[in-house]
């Protein structure tokens, strides 16, 4: 790299302009990375990270079982010939809907769970709801000023809070967990939407064929709320443009910099530089770039992403939103490179001598 | 002999027919020997530099470098050669923008694998022995004159140590008084580190230093004209 680095001494005006396009489009991703994020947690936390493995969808007879909590309904049939099934694990019926709720701080949007204790997010103060009481989310404790003990009213039932539990959110709506019968009280349901489910042993497929249902795991879940699917595939599309996009740029860097050293190239050359040698300096000097491109990108990024986590934004801060994006930058960035310099290996060293320049 | 070349033939594509550049060239230049070869241009002498220096593989004949048949030789051991037994002087400089004179010899020992910080004092003494001294060691190429670029260029071609040193028209970009000086330097420098050196030049006024001047005439190399 001892020609590289100089290189890059030399020409710092060029190369702290790609680094800024570097460290922009990484902050972006990086931005991207964690929005993303925050909207999937938002959108799906109730679901993600329920205590169970899998997640059956049922169909009445003649209709096709389909993963959309909205569309999904599950019999008492379909329930008991799950719980009955030989080897099976936990089965819980699990009841979602969207609804109103209102107390002495306002009025928001919740999504009403009904389940059982089992799936209840960790309790922060107070106890599992019974017949008649709800547990709140922390956040919509706090935005309504609630305590364990408040009435409040949900789908014009009056429920008292019986618990304040960790944050949880399903389509981007607070939620509130009660006990299956008070949810289709609430909400008005005759059925819960899914079963919750470890399979254990049990040969699931058979039931599903048997039960006109149709199971799939807690991740593969998620696609059936409503928007999260077409949400999350635009923002992770929008992203994979964005790392193209560096890609391309760097590729277009790196090849207008070839063209530019190819008389210094031929020089080389001329004077016992192999092709794999200023191939390797070349893709050395881009490496460079990159990585300090992208690690200020993600610094920035991360800096930026802390502001706009605590703003109320859904943004999610981790090691991964952070290193994935910087990580993917620096390999796609040096293809692009890798695309570029590759013309290294046909400058004819013989342009070096003076008949020939 | 240091560099031998015998009845080297070759030829260029020139639409549908070959054009001959060398024809039949043969040429001994033994260590400490200062050969210059003249004659005018497009009559094949920076043809017969690119044969010599291995850029060029001829339709016929052999080059020897040091008693190493090129021939024989893969594309990658060419460029070791190159690297380490040949010496180049550019008619331009040639030198590379981003480097000090000091690392332009420095960047020729990182080819080879050496730690460029151990060669630091020999490419100072080495630029030194051409007239670059001053702190000039240490400037980058636009901050020297035309005759100062030049020495750093003959500098950095010696500093291999090479057997065979190559020099394509060193004087073209200079002025009579520095071009002498230049063609001065490569002699005492033939003599000193016992290169086997040919000179391509148009220039007739520089020969005086030269052991044995050759012409080159349509490709061949014509009889001696006296020094």
């Amino acid at each position: 790299m001892f020609v590289a680095l100089r290189d890059i001494r030399f020409a710092k005006g060029r190369f702290a302009l790609m680094g800024a396009v570097v460290t922009l489009i990484t902050t972006l991703v990086v931005f991207l990375y964690g929005l993303t994020g925050g909207l999937a947690s938002a959108a799906s936390s109730s679901i993600a990270q329920l205590p169970t493995q899998d997640v059956v969808f049922g169909a009445p007879r003649g209709a096709t079982p389909e993963v959309s909590f909205s569309n999904s309904g599950i019999t008492p049939q379909q329930e008991q010939a799950f719980a009955a099934a030989p080897g099976i694990g936990r089965v819980e019926p699990l009841g979602v809907a969207m609804s109103r709720l209102t107390g002495d701080g306002g009025a928001t949007s919740v999504s009403v769970f009904g389940a059982s204790d089992d799936l209840l997010p960790p309790v922060l103060s107070g106890a599992a709801p019974q017949p008649g009481q709800v547990a709140v989310s922390q956040k919509v404790a706090d935005d309504g000023r609630l305590r364990v003990g408040d009435k409040v009213s949900v789908g014009g039932e009056t429920l008292t809070v019986s618990a304040i539990t960790a944050d949880r959110s399903y389509a981007h709506a607070p939620s509130v967990w009660t006990p299956t019968a008070t949810w289709s009280r609430v909400t008005g349901a005759k059925q819960p939407n899914a079963l919750v489910v470890d399979p254990g042993s049990a040969d699931v497929a058979a039931l599903d064929t048997a039960q006109n249902t149709r199971t799939v795991s807690r991740e593969g879940a998620l696609a059936g709320i409503d928007g999260f699917s077409a949400e999350q595939g635009s923002l992770q599309m929008i992203q994979g443009f964005l790392f193209a996009v560096s890609a391309l740029v760097v590729g277009a860097f790196f090849t207008v910099w070839t063209v530019q050293r190819k008389a210094d190239i031929a020089v080389l050359k001329a004077v016992g530089a192999s092709s794999g040698y200023l191939v390797r300096d070349a893709l050395a000097q881009a490496l460079a770039l990159l990585v300090v491109g992208a690690v200020t990108g993600a610094v920035v990024g991360f800096a930026g992403g802390a502001v706009l986590g605590g703003s109320g934004m859904p943004f999610t801060l981790g090691a991964a939103t952070v290193a994935v994006p910087v990580v993917v930058m620096v390999l796609l960035g040096l293809a692009g490179a890798a695309l570029a310099v590759r013309r290294i290996t046909s400058v004819d060293p013989l342009t070096a001598l003076g008949a020939n320049r | 002999m240091s560099l031998v070349l015998s009845d080297i033939v070759l030829t260029y594509p020139d639409g549908d027919r070959r054009l001959t550049a060398l024809d039949g060239v043969s040429l001994e230049v033994a260590a400490g020997e200062f050969t210059a070869v003249v004659g005018p241009s497009g009559s094949g002498k920076s043809s017969l530099l690119a044969v010599a220096a291995t850029l060029l593989t001829p339709d016929a004949g052999r080059v020897l470098v040091g008693g190493q048949d090129v021939g024989a030789l893969s594309a990658a051991q060419r460029t070791a050669l190159r690297r380490d037994r040949i010496g180049i002087v550019f008619q331009q400089s040639n030198l590379l923008a981003s480097l000090t004179a000091v690392e332009q010899l420095q960047a020729l020992a990182h080819l080879r694998g050496e730690k460029p910080r151990a060669v630091a004092a020999r490419a100072e003494s080495l630029l030194a022995s051409v007239g670059l001294t001053d702190g000039k060691q240490h400037r980058r190429p636009h901050q020297l004159s035309g005759g100062e670029r030049q020495r750093v260029n003959i500098a950095r071609a010696l500093f291999a140590e090479p057997s065979v040193l190559l020099v394509d028209e060193p004087t073209s970009a200079l002025d009579h008084e520095r071009g002498e000086q230049i063609v001065g330097l490569l002699a005492r420098i033939t003599r000193e580190h016992g290169t086997a050196t040919i000179m391509v030049t148009h220039d007739k006024a520089q020969l005086r230093a030269a052991d044995r001047v050759l012409e080159m005439v349509d490709g061949r190399l014509a009889e001696a004209v006296p020094a």
